[in-house]
This record gives structure tokens, sequence and C-alpha cells, in this order.
């Protein structure tokens, strides 16, 4: 069976070695995935402000669809979008199956309504707490948005990693969509997954301690620039 | 929000230009099967291939059910698969240009060591599966419609014995590739069907065994087809009959006998145009 610590030296051995085709492999994982968080927050963040504070017909209908939207199976959004994207589908003629696009295309659709929802839940606190202020200040509600955005960066920094953090660790769309070609649409998740087919359990291992060595790194980067951006403006 | 569409539109070009470099590659896509590129079949051929031709092979793996299925919607330019009664039909309804042999590998029936169905040495790979129907021994299946997966439905058939409808007892379908099912049945001490080539690269054999060999229905042909143009358009067909003629040319086939992994010849060339 798979020896704990033979994994974590193979873990080691492949990050301090810069394995060439592990460096490739990461930085695919964060080109796809950093590509996809763009859209996604682009989106996201004013649809989830939006709906935290403009009342419109059904809104309630919109709120619980976006939350249930942040447990959209990676599988079923890889399927829809192999679907829409294969030869044979509506936009066959873009060629994009099987490309790194693709992957974007899938984790942006899985990671949006994370970050809507938890936009909207930090946008409505904020608004709360502000609303008069803002008003008294002659803001409309749809004006108030950037400044609740804003107001709320911090949280949204953290949302937005949440969103990273699941599009980073996803497998289930990327290697429908991507096909896990080598050096082509090979990530980290997708080669974990390989190895483990291969029975090669030590270096998917291996590859898994390196890809939570790497959300380790990218969170504790952005405390770090929390904690100095608070430390500046206090 | 006019903002919004311009990062937008920025982004579509970042992300786009990614794409844009890579299409200057010239490349075909390959859809293939787990055995070909677990065993490193596809890294030995491939690069000779574009060192001869200058083109640059992308491979997708997956069964030959699935590897069909994607080339039938036009999303590869060629497949090298193994299951003749499949691929001809998928040339004869069009999909493909033309199939030619390649090479062939052997199934190899596996099963714990203490062997409790008792199947070992026996050469006839069907009464080796009635012996463990009869003791309801567990086995594990692809299920997933593979090329090996038909292999083994082929050879129950040849037993009379219809195992599906022991599902979830005795006989269990994993759904699954090659290795995923290799690593069920060594967690279940169970029977089950692999090709050579994936059997001896799989690095976590637990107390699994070569119990049955040689019988020759456990041979295992790979076929190679160029997909046509005809239904496709966009298939590159010029490149992907290139890489049908060199694999099964002298080149090729000589690439394919050279491949040894621990000292053993896994797949042996057969083309029938040597040219």
């Amino acid at each position: 069976m798979v020896d704990f610590f033979e994994a974590f030296r193979t873990a080691v051995r492949l990050i301090l070695d810069l394995d060439a085709d592990l460096v490739e492999i990461v930085l695919l994982s964060l080109r796809v995935s950093l590509t996809a968080l763009v859209p996604a927050v682009l989106i996201g963040m004013p649809l989830g402000a939006f709906v935290a504070i403009r009342a419109f017909p059904l809104r309630r209908v919109v709120v619980v669809f976006m939350s249930a939207l942040m447990a959209l199976p990676p599988v079923v959004v890889g399927l829809a979008v192999y679907v829409v994207l294969s030869r044979a589908g509506p936009l066959g003629n873009l060629g994009l199956l099987f490309t790194p696009t693709a992957m974007v295309i899938a984790q942006a659709i899985l990671i949006a309504p994370i970050i809507a929802s938890l936009t909207r839940q930090t946008v409505a606190d904020l608004w709360e707490e502000y609303e008069e202020q803002l008003r008294s200040l002659g803001a409309s509600r749809l004006g108030a948005i950037p400044t609740l955005l804003w107001e709320g960066r911090y949280r949204l920094v953290t949302t937005t990693l949440a969103g990273l953090g699941r599009a980073i660790a996803e497998v289930g769309a990327v290697i429908i969509v991507g096909g896990n070609i080598a050096h082509a649409t090979r990530v980290m998740t997708t080669a974990i997954a390989l190895e483990t087919s291969k029975g090669d359990l030590v270096l998917a291992m291996g590859l898994g301690l390196v890809l939570i060595a790497l959300s380790l790194f990218i969170n504790a980067v952005a405390f770090w620039i929390q904690d100095l951006a608070q430390r500046v403006e206090a | 929000m006019r903002w919004l569409w311009v990062v937008l539109s920025l982004w579509l070009c970042v992300a786009g230009s990614g794409e844009a470099r890579a299409a200057e590659d010239r490349f075909i896509t390959l859809v293939s099967t787990t055995s070909t590129d677990n065993s490193g079949l596809l890294d030995h051929l491939l690069p000779r291939f574009r060192a001869a031709s200058g083109i640059q092979v992308r491979s997708v793996v997956v069964g030959t059910g699935q590897a069909l299925r994607i080339a039938r919607n036009g999303d590869a330019d060629v497949l090298l698969v193994h299951d003749r009664a499949s691929e001809e039909k998928f040339v004869a309804d069009g999909f493909g240009t033309e199939r030619f042999d390649v090479m062939y590998n052997e199934f190899i029936l596996l099963g714990p060591k203490s062997d409790p169905a008792g199947i070992r040495g026996l050469t006839d790979a069907a009464a080796a599966l009635a012996k463990l129907a009869g003791v309801e021994a567990v086995f594990v299946s692809r299920g997933d419609d593979s090329g090996t997966h038909k292999a083994e439905l082929r050879l129950w058939k040849a037993a009379s014995i219809d195992p599906v409808e022991d599902s979830g007892r005795w006989y269990r379908e994993t759904g699954s590739g090659m290795g995923a099912t290799l690593n069920t049945a060594a967690a279940l001490d169970g029977y089950a069907l692999s090709d050579r080539a994936t059997w001896l690269t799989f690095r976590n054999p637990g107390d699994l065994t070569i119990l049955v060999e040689g019988d020759a229905r456990l041979r295992n042909p790979y076929g190679v087809i160029a997909v046509s143009a005809t239904r496709h358009p966009h298939v590159k067909l010029a490149d992907a009959q290139r890489f049908v003629a060199w694999l099964t040319g002298p080149a090729g086939q000589a690439a394919i006998a050279a491949f040894r992994l621990e000292g053993q010849v896994l797949f042996h060339p057969n083309a029938a145009r040597p040219d």
C-alpha cells in the first residue's frame, strides 16, 4: 500500500528538482484556473451585489437558485460544456474541445455562482450597515454598488480565493473537456487521476501533496496581502 | 458597465493568445486506449513520428467505446483502438476512411496468488471463466464498453454464461479504466481480465498474479483509422493519413517492435503492408 513517508519524499523531490513536467503541469493549472477566475469575478461580483441590494420580483427564488448553483457537480458542468463544444455541438466550429480554453470555460461556470453567492452575502451585510449613510450622501441603490464592493474588498479577496480553490482542485470537469493530453491539457488533478489509474500511488500522492502545498502558498500570500493592507490603513 | 466589457474583451485577447500560439503548432488529435498510453508505447512512438513528419500528435486516452464516440462527433483526427467489430462498423457507417492492422498484444487473466477458484495454468480462457462463475469467485470487470470489456464479454459468451445477471454480487463492474479496475481487483482479491501492457506497468499489483494466458482468443488486435473528412470537413485528414501510413509502414512497425518493457516485447507489429 501507499507509504506516506515515501509519498512525502516523492513530493519533496518533485518540488526540489523542479521537474520539467511538473513545472509545466503546475503552470498550466495556474494559468487555467486564474484565467477562469477573471470572468467569474467580473460577472459574479456585480451580479451578487445587484441581487443583494436591488429588489425585484422573484428575488428570493434567484437567491436560492444562486446558492444551489454553488454546489454544481463538476462532471455535469464538464459534460454540458463537452456537448456544447464538441464538433457535433452548437459551438463545435470553434474547435475548442480538448484545449485549455475549454477547461477555462468549464471552471468559470463552476465558480461564478460561488463568487456571486458569497458576494451577495457580503454586500447585503454591508448594505444593512451603511444604507442610511449612503442614502444621505444621495447615492442610488445601484450607484452604491462600487462603494459597497470596495468596502467589502477584504472579504471579497477571500471570496475570490474560495473560487480559485474550487477551480484548481476540481477534476471532474477538466478531465472531460480537456482530455488530459500530455503537454497540452494535463493539469495537477488530471495528472493525479492518471497516476492513480496506473497504480503509481506514491507519485499520485506526491502530486497531491504538491497541489496542497500550492493552495497553502496561495492562501498564505493572500492572507499576507490582506494583513499588510489592513495595517497600512490603520 | 462599459468597463466590464472592456476588461472582458481584454481578457479574451489574453486567454485567446495562448490558443493562437498553440494553433501555430501543426498537430493532430489521436484518441487511443489506456493500454497504449499507460505502457509508455505512445511516448515511445509519437516523438519518433514528430521527428519524421514535423506533426505533433496530441493523445486523448479513453476506452475504445468512448474513443469511437469522440471520433464519431468529429473531435479527433485519428483512432488507435482495439475492438475490431466496432472499428469495422465505424468505417462502414462512413465515419472512418479505412481500418488498418497495426499490432496486437495479449490479454491475461489475473487473480489472487491463492487462486481460490483453481484456474491457474488453464489454457482455455472460457473454461477458466466458467470455473470462476461456478464458485462465484469475485470477478472485477471494466464494465465501460472498452475494447477489453468487449473482449471479456465475448469470452463469457464463449463460456455460455451471462455474468451481468450477477452484477453487484460476485461480478463487479467498475465502469472505469484498466488501472482503476486493477486497483479494485487487488483490493477485493478478485479476478480480472487485463491486457499485458497495462499489467506490466501497473505499480500497485497487491496479491494479483497471472493465472491464465496463451489462449488464441486472448489475442488483442489494434487497428488504426483516419477519421473521414466527408462527415467532418474540419478533420486534418492529410496529416492523419500520414500518421496512419507511418505507423503501418516500416518505420512505425520497427518502432513498435523495438518497444520493450522490462525486457519483454509487449506489442507485436502486424500491419499488412510493410512497404
